[in-house]
């Protein structure tokens, strides 16, 4: 039995359904995620789990006990607020201390598992300080201590990176794997940032207009998207309108706008006449000087259009005679060489039969 | 050599003016005070001359004011009273303000100007007839208390009378300066963040908890600024205790007032005033006191 079952929840605010009948089941020890634009009723479901919503239709399970009476100060579920929301009045210490004299623990045990909970966010030496004494990061990171000081069954999190710089996002990523594996508390993590989901969880589901599109691993999230929107919100993605010529179970031929046939890996239920487009990752495209040897099936000549050097990797755009614009991804492996084209050069892209993948709309 | 900035000109003209006018209408007059508090009275009210002019003249410089008043007990006694009363006042302010400022600050943003339009109204009516329309309310003939009386004499009980009492000078006192405790709590109250006590609330509080340790320790800045605009006033209130209390209600702002206006001694007047002035100062002093304690000890 899954520790959390959403099943068939739906919230309507006026016409629109925030959340649309979606159903989930996490699993104890999971780092779930829900990932989506603003508006795709990821909070929103984040809100009814903690209680401070409750679903219009459906219900929400926790250990296979129905939630809907239960209020949000009974629920074993604690949330990290975006803006952390620690009390200004009290400090780092008291903070910390809240849930476990809420749950009427006794003084000494308080104060050991306090310093506990400090020591495991690197906070010893704060926590005499108030809030506002405080970086960003250490904010985040007092927050968390007291979401998990009385250890919930589940960890809510509301994009509790947002408001941190990129450098420092990464650090609070990197300990709030350590954090979750430390504790073993089931983390339920709410993000629109694409990366961050990859780089956390275990399993993410991507909303969109209030229903799950793809639950699945982040491998499999990137590497097999199920639908354009899933393709284009994932990381960078070529997207180009194609329908299916042929379609077998060895590989699908399509005639792509702009490029003109192409081979792409098998689709289930795909059939000749259909429409879609042709997804293909950046870093899939080979891109390589016009008259250099290669055995790709699905290559074109161009030229290049504009180059982004990023440090790590350098992201050529591609344009074709007829204007049509690919991105192809080349990584800076050797040192000092910052680009091995110039904009302007002719080259030609390429990739191979099994790389990119038709998806409907 | 220093060279005046443009910066150090604005400076001087924007604290200026109000440095100029705090001394001239408060520093010196407040001095004015204290020397008149240790002279003797004009004939007809004034001060006696510091020369005698006519031989067995009271002139010159004296302690006998504060004598008067160290020398007897009623006036410590009526100074007592009168704190008495601004505490009660004042705690009944707070307590009736606090839930109104709650709501207030917890209604749609559209409807707050509307409801804090509503508390200061009142102030749209003269003082004097706010407070006389209470002597109607309270009165014996009033449409309240009538019925009330009604049934009393018939189970044989003597009737109520409410108005020229204790009970009438505090809800005349509560009743005018409650909006001076509303606005400050409610001001205070709307910049809570509302995502505090969903977080307390996450975190295991019920509603009981998530106003005593968030709400209400948030609002403190807000109940002690509302606490000194009741209280003060209140201290030197001299019209509801004459118009809404018996003979026993006088107050120490009562004692001022026949003191420039009746007796016309105005250097006992001086030092009634000054003892007054020294009290809330106490007051204050052991507050502030007491605030630091208790935040040092947390």
């Amino acid at each position: 039995m899954a520790l959390l079952e959403i099943r068939k929840v739906t919230r309507r605010f006026g016409a629109l359904a925030a959340v649309d009948e979606v159903s989930l089941a996490i699993e104890a020890g999971e780092f779930f995620t829900l990932l989506g634009p603003s508006g795709c009723g990821k909070t929103t479901l984040l809100r009814m789990i903690a209680g401070f919503d409750l679903p219009d239709s459906g219900a929400i399970f926790l250990d296979g006990r129905d939630l809907v009476g239960t209020p949000p100060e009974k629920r074993p579920i604690h949330t990290v607020f975006q803006s952390y929301a620690l009390f200004p009045h009290m400090t780092v210490s008291q903070n910390i201390a809240f849930p476990l004299k809420m749950a009427g623990k006794p003084l000494d045990e308080i104060q050991a598992k306090v310093k506990e909970a400090l020591g495991q966010v690197h906070l010893e030496d704060k926590g005499g300080h108030l809030p506002h004494e405080l970086s960003g990061g250490q904010k985040q990171r007092v927050a968390l201590a007291r979401s998990l000081v009385n250890r919930p069954r589940v960890l809510l999190l509301d994009e509790p990176l947002g408001a941190l710089d990129a450098k420092l996002r990464e650090e609070m990523q990197i300990e709030l794997i350590s954090l979750q594996r430390d504790v073993g508390v089931t983390f339920v993590f709410v993000t629109h940032a694409q990366s961050e989901a990859l780089a956390l969880s275990h399993r993410i589901a991507v909303m969109n207009e209030g229903r799950v599109i793809q639950l699945d691993e982040p491998s499999r999230i990137y590497g097999y998207p199920v639908n354009r929107f899933v393709a284009d919100f994932i990381g960078k993605c070529n997207i180009l309108e194609a329908d299916v010529v042929e379609a077998s179970s060895s590989g699908v031929t399509l005639q792509v706008k702009g490029l003109g046939k192409v081979t792409a890996p098998p689709r289930e239920g795909a059939k000749a006449g259909e429409r879609g487009v042709l997804a293909l990752r950046p870093e899939q495209v080979r891109i390589g000087a016009p008259d250099s040897p290669h055995d790709l099936k699905n290559h074109f000549t161009g030229r290049v259009h504009d180059l982004l050097y990023i440090g790590d990797v350098t992201t050529y755009i591609v344009e074709l005679p007829n204007g049509t614009r690919i991105e192809a991804l080349l990584p800076n492996s050797a040192p000092g060489r910052a680009t091995f084209f110039e904009a302007g050069d002719a080259v030609r892209v390429a990739w191979r039969h099994d790389a990119g993948s038709f998806l409907r709309d | 050599m220093t060279r005046l900035g443009p910066g150090t000109v604005t400076r001087w003209l924007v604290t200026g003016p109000p440095f100029l006018f705090l001394l001239v209408f408060f520093a010196l007059p407040s001095l004015i005070m204290v020397v008149a508090s240790f002279r003797y009275p004009g004939e007809f009210g004034g001060l006696a001359p510091l020369v005698a002019v006519r031989p067995g003249e009271d002139a010159g410089i004296t302690t006998e004011n504060y004598g008067i008043f160290f020398g007897d007990w009623i006036y410590f006694q009526i100074l007592l009273k009168s704190f008495g009363i601004a505490l009660l006042t004042t705690l009944a302010c707070l307590v009736m303000a606090y839930p109104l400022a709650l709501l207030i600050a917890r209604s749609p943003r559209r409807h707050r100007d509307f409801m804090v339009l509503l508390v200061v109204l009142p102030f749209a009516s003269n003082f004097l007839v706010r407070v006389y329309a209470w002597m109607i309310i309270l009165g014996d003939q009033s449409i309240f208390l009538r019925p009330f009386n009604y049934v009393l004499a018939h189970a044989g009980v003597e009737p109520l009378s409410l108005l020229f009492s204790r009970f009438a000078v505090i809800v005349g006192m509560v009743y005018v300066h409650l909006p001076f405790m509303i606005l400050p709590l409610y001001t205070n109250l709307e910049k809570h963040d509302p995502v505090l006590l969903d977080a307390a609330q996450d975190l295991g509080a019920n509603a009981w908890s998530r106003f005593w340790r968030v709400t209400f320790p948030l609002s403190l800045p807000g109940v002690f600024s509302g606490a000194a605009l009741v209280f003060i006033p209140v201290l030197g209130m001299f019209a509801i205790p004459e118009i809404l209390g018996g003979k026993d209600d006088w107050m120490v702002g009562n004692m001022i007032k026949e003191a420039f206006l009746g007796t016309r001694d105005w250097p006992f007047g001086s030092m009634l005033s000054i003892m007054l002035t020294l009290a809330v100062l106490a007051v204050a002093a052991a507050a502030a006191w007491l605030a630091r304690k208790g935040t040092a000890r947390a």
